[in-house]
């Protein structure tokens, strides 16, 4: 029972934000819609014994990248609704052969599990006092060259970032 | 089963007894210490000392017309205020207020643990939620539909981003010498004195606690600097400053809904001050006087060692408000990602490389 309630719950409100993401006018609401997601997905991890990775989740993506994502927003003063409503050709077509393919994966499973729908999660393996320790071992030992690269990556990313709007601002005030 | 739900409710319903009974202390005792630090007398009319200031200001706020302005965004400024008080409760949940007792009720004993929520990631948990709070400012200046709350919540997104970083990367050392993620386990890693294998220096240092600020101090004075910023305190309350933008983000607020902002700012620094405390000053460590005092005491001086150092970083805090001017700007922007973060990542590398050698011994023997 309190499985199913703790997925549930958070599951419409992924749903919901998911939906005012595409939906709302604004893009501040969008934005939040957007944190309503990311915070109940973490719900949803910390309910499958995840709750290193859930309180990574709710770090970075609902704390961090979305505070920037509302910075910027609120910079730039694009907090407006949207005016234009252009239309993508064939939009109708495509939403609703995505919305049948979606329903009828859904029906097939279904009735592939003779419509006995199991939503208790399986017993973890792992105790959940395992999780952080789990994670670390197996990234700074097997994992720990492809860790070193993808660090190496995103300091390559920040200082090219860096550099492009540094030459930018530079040559600008040598004029 | 039955009693494992009465102590579940039990315990969200305590704390929120404790933090709304310690913000009310904490507003009247601002008051007063910045007074006696400025020469003024403070609140004295209502009740004995004028403690009873607080209990009458919020009954007059609860009174008074909410105003919603015209240009508002509703949604969005009628949930700001909740967004700030419900990070603050939860943040107090993980705080290790003792040691743990068990209890008999009838026929079963339960152990019952003095935190609301004792979860191995704690840490993380902590950084996570108050990295949420930034959202009540932010909303509140952006829904608000005028012009100084707007800058004021702007100015809240970059500070409470820039010194978010610097905060988690001065905890990281801790956890590394903790060896834990988890509060009460950080608590308990502190318990006893320091010691040295030199001879000369233990027999100085084995009178001094063994608590994370003697060895963690470069980390302590980050995260102290940090935490002040991030509850958005003097001298770094640039997001309401006063004398420049009018109240900040919360100026169009009016009422219960400005209460709540204010009941959440409380919280949150009696929140820091008392993790400050579990992090760095031993949390509920103290001697209990266990033969001395009435075993009621006894029991009860975990907590009331926890209260007193949190207080006393509290009184720091008023202290620096009555001290200190506000920042400008670019000074705070400077002080965060030019200062405190890269010394924060030199003092995460020695410590890991002291630590290292201590647990592995030197590289080349």
């Amino acid at each position: 029972m309190t499985e199913i309630l703790l997925f549930a719950i958070p599951a419409l409100l992924i749903i919901l934000g998911a939906l005012i993401v595409v939906f709302a006018k604004n893009p501040v609401h969008n934005a939040m819609g957007l944190v309503l997601t990311l915070t109940s997905l973490a719900i949803v991890y910390i309910s499958l014994n995840a709750t290193f990775v859930a309180m990574v989740q709710m770090l970075v993506y609902a704390g961090a990248v979305m505070t920037l994502f509302l910075f910027v927003i609120m910079m730039i003063g694009v907090d407006k609704p949207e005016q234009s409503r252009k239309e993508i050709k064939g939009q109708t077509f495509l939403i609703s052969g995505t919305l049948i393919l979606l329903v009828s994966i859904i029906v097939y499973i279904g009735l592939e599990n003779g419509l006995n729908w199991d939503l208790l999660f399986p017993e973890s393996e792992n105790a959940i006092e395992g999780t952080p320790s789990l994670l670390a071992s197996s990234m700074f030992t097997s994992w720990v060259f492809p860790f070193e690269v993808i660090s190496i990556l995103l300091i390559v990313a920040t200082t090219s970032a860096l550099a492009l709007a540094y030459e930018f601002k530079k040559s600008e005030s040598n004029d | 089963m039955s009693i494992d739900i009465l102590i579940s409710l039990i315990k969200p319903l305590l704390v929120l007894g404790i933090v709304l009974t310690n913000t009310i202390i904490l507003i009247w005792l601002e008051r007063k210490v910045v007074a006696g630090m400025q020469s003024r007398v403070g609140p004295d009319r209502a009740g004995p000392f004028g403690i009873l200031q607080t209990l009458a200001d919020a009954i007059k706020l609860l009174l008074k017309e909410q105003i919603l302005p015209l240009r508002a965004d509703k949604a969005m400024y009628l949930l700001a205020p909740i967004i700030a008080l419900v990070p603050s409760f939860l943040i107090f949940m993980i705080i290790p207020l003792g040691p743990g007792f068990d209890l008999t009720i009838g026929e079963e004993t339960r152990f019952i643990n003095l935190v609301g929520a004792d979860i191995n990631v704690g840490v993380l948990f902590f950084l996570a939620i108050s990295s949420l709070a930034v959202y009540s400012v932010v909303l509140a200046g952006w829904s608000s539909g005028s012009k100084y709350p707007l800058l004021g919540g702007v100015r809240a997104s970059a500070q409470m981003i820039s010194y978010e970083a610097a905060m988690g990367l001065s905890l990281v050392p801790v956890i590394l010498y903790s060896g834990s993620m988890s509060m009460s386990k950080i608590v308990e890693s502190q318990a006893g004195n320091l010691s040295s294998t030199i001879p000369v220096i233990d027999s100085i240092v084995r009178f001094i606690p063994n608590w994370n600020v003697f060895p963690q101090f470069l980390a302590f004075g980050i995260f102290f600097v940090a935490s002040i910023a991030e509850v958005n305190r003097a001298p770094f309350d640039l997001v309401e400053a006063e004398q420049e933008l009018v109240g900040g983000f919360h100026t169009e607020y009016s009422g219960f809904r400005f209460a709540m902002f204010f009941l959440a700012e409380y919280i949150n620094m009696f929140n820091m001050c008392a993790i400050t405390a579990t992090f760095f000053l031993g949390g509920w460590l103290g001697p209990t006087f266990p033969g001395i005092f009435p075993p009621l005491l006894s029991a009860m001086m975990p907590t009331i060692w926890l209260g007193l150092k949190t207080v006393g970083l509290l009184f720091v805090y008023f202290w620096i408000r009555a001290t200190l001017p506000r920042l400008r700007y670019d000074q705070l922007m400077e002080l965060g990602w030019k200062r405190l973060i890269p010394i924060s990542l030199i003092w995460l590398l020695v410590s890991a490389i002291v630590l290292g050698i201590r647990d592995f011994g030197l590289p080349w023997s």
